[in-house]
């Protein structure tokens, strides 16, 4: 009875393409031979050659590196915390305030973020530089990671918690045993959203940064204002790849662990 | 013990990240609304201070009287920065408006995919999320260059003789817009539409309701806290998008967050970016209350 019709597979088949085809045309354009970004001479992978010669982006890809890891582990604690305070203590002090700043962030312009994070660090006579970028991303990230994991607290059964309370459990025992193994997918997602989002960032780093402390999309950025270059290309189609390495891995475990929690329950109603 | 213990868990799991977003987010907005009161000097950092704690409360009150709005009044003098303002709300308005035209059919079709198909094909919007928003901005200059892909594959089909101008004008920021944000529209009407009961279109069609105009009696009304929120999503970032005017317009599109970029970067003048930044905020600030009871709504739902 729901029939797939024709005008809704056209619909999602040309968005798809139009979502995929500028991210297909980067990636294919990066093996290319000339230096021509967009009249095609033949593979070649000189420019990814070049591109690890290239000693500035290098140390801008440690940076970054650096900095998302960090950042995102803070975040997701930081994020979980906040998402479990709007979850189970629905009535506190400055509740409405709390939960203004959760979501203003996700929607706030970068600009504004990343300009009343500078003068705040310039009030407080604090460094610009790796510290500064860093704080900066935990902040913005926080508030994704909060959305994530808050949309799975709400689907969580709270009885299971109450029982285990009940059960003399610990509230600190009863977070580490009973929710965190069932909200660790949306725990796991919110940490590589905050990582990519980290990893993306330029208009806060910008802001926020210091000498040395240069980001892979700042000189991205200050590369592609010069001129598009395959060897931008080559930097881009690596860090999709990495990205795509991640989603994949984590599609497989979760759909392992699907696999092994159907077969769990087989076994339960089995032995019963 | 058990109780103290409860207590203890329950006020740091709201305190740390409420002190940590005082601190790092709202903090921060006072400190740019009293620069944005200050004079420019030639220092490090570049303005005078309006006043200090160390001031005291009665220094403070001293001070007040002090306030210099002329930076404020710089910018209703000067048309460039209302022209900003104003063709930042159009783009950001327009662009919605397409995202949402294209977005609409997307999660609708998802919306009505086989159920077994759902998950990837979701898994499918948000992928492009995950690459870098510079990434993909970067990917249309390629595109939209005069000698770019677009152009190449129009004129050898024979579309049209000559390039099109596409880069570097509004069409190019209205494109890279609607490209970067679609999953942000795309994934709230999903959400919307997924959940939508379709015993109702059958009943309505089953006493007679061309298709059509159950779609608009029905479908499109249920679906509208998606069509909100999907807008907002869009709306809101945009009006202060700085890398896709950046990149893909050109020197005469006047957006915001561009303004501010240069003002602070270029003229290193912050008491004004400060300013451009506070105004900016205000104008903001109805869509994001708005947004946020929608949120908060829809937590209400769900709980």
């Amino acid at each position: 009875m729901n029939t797939w019709s024709r005008f809704n597979i056209v619909s999602v088949v040309i968005g798809f393409s139009f979502l995929y085809l500028p991210i297909v045309l980067l990636v294919v354009f990066s093996f290319n031979e000339s230096k021509l970004v967009t009249v095609w001479a033949g593979f070649s992978i000189k420019w990814y050659v070049s591109l690890f010669q290239n000693q500035g982006l290098m140390d801008a890809a440690w940076v970054t590196i650096r900095v998302a890891l960090i950042s995102a582990t803070v975040a997701t604690a930081l994020g979980t915390m906040a998402a479990l305070a709007l979850t189970r203590y629905t009535r506190f002090r400055g509740r409405l305030l709390f939960s203004g700043m959760v979501y203003a962030p996700l929607v706030m312009p970068e600009v504004i973020t990343g300009l009343s994070l500078l003068l705040l660090f310039v009030a407080i006579g604090f460094d610009r530089g790796f510290v500064t970028v860093t704080l900066a991303h935990i902040t913005f990230s926080m508030c994704f990671v909060t959305v994530v994991v808050q949309s799975r607290l709400l689907s969580f059964d709270r009885s299971i918690e109450e029982a285990a309370m009940d059960l003399g459990a610990t509230p600190v025992k009863t977070f580490l045993e009973v929710t965190l193994p069932v909200i660790a997918p949306a725990v796991l997602s919110g940490w590589m959203l905050a990582l990519t989002l980290s990893l993306d960032d330029l208009v806060i780093s910008s802001f926020t940064s210091g000498p040395g402390a240069t980001t892979l999309p700042m000189k991205i950025y200050s590369q592609v204002r010069l001129g598009v270059t395959p060897e931008i290309n080559a930097a881009c189609t690596i860090l999709i790849g990495f990205v795509a390495i991640g989603v994949i891995i984590a599609s497989i475990m979760t759909k392992r662990r699907e696999v092994q929690r159907q077969r769990d329950e087989q076994a339960a109603f089995a032995g019963r | 013990m058990n109780k103290l213990g409860s207590a203890l868990f329950s006020r740091l799991v709201i305190i740390i990240p409420y002190a940590w977003l005082l601190f790092f987010f709202l903090i921060p907005f006072f400190i740019v609304f009293r620069i944005s009161l200050s004079t420019t000097a030639i220092a490090q950092p570049p303005y005078e201070p309006v006043f200090r704690l160390s001031d005291g409360i009665a220094g403070i009150w001293g001070k007040i009287g002090q306030f210099s709005f002329d930076n404020y009044i710089w910018l209703t003098q000067d048309s460039l920065y209302l022209n900003a303002y104003l063709s930042s709300l159009w783009i950001a308005g327009v662009s919605t408006l397409i995202t949402l035209l294209i977005g609409y059919p997307i999660a609708y079709g998802m919306a009505q995919a086989p159920r077994t198909l759902r998950p990837t094909l979701l898994m499918l919007v948000i992928l492009p999320f995950w690459t870098s928003f510079l990434i993909r901005v970067y990917a249309w200059i390629a595109i939209l260059k005069p000698e770019g892909l677009l152009n190449q594959f129009l004129l050898s089909i024979g579309v049209i003789d000559q390039p099109l101008i596409i880069m570097n004008t509004n069409w190019a920021i209205y494109i890279g817009i609607v490209y970067s944000y679609l999953p942000f529209m795309v994934l709230p009407l999903y959400s919307a539409l997924e959940k939508m009961d379709n015993t109702l279109i059958e009943a309505a069609q089953d006493l007679g309701c061309p298709q059509i105009s159950a779609f608009w009696k029905i479908t499109f009304p249920l679906s509208i806290p998606g069509v909100v929120a999907g807008c907002m999503l869009v709306f809101i970032p945009a009006v202060g998008e700085f890398v896709i005017p950046d990149l893909l317009g050109g020197s005469q599109t006047l957006m915001i967050g561009k303004t501010l970029w240069n003002e602070f970067n270029a003229n290193r003048d912050w008491p004004v970016s400060a300013a451009v930044a506070t105004i900016l905020l205000l104008i903001l600030v109805v869509p994001i209350v708005f947004f946020q009871n929608a949120q908060a709504k829809a937590e209400e739902q769900g709980r």
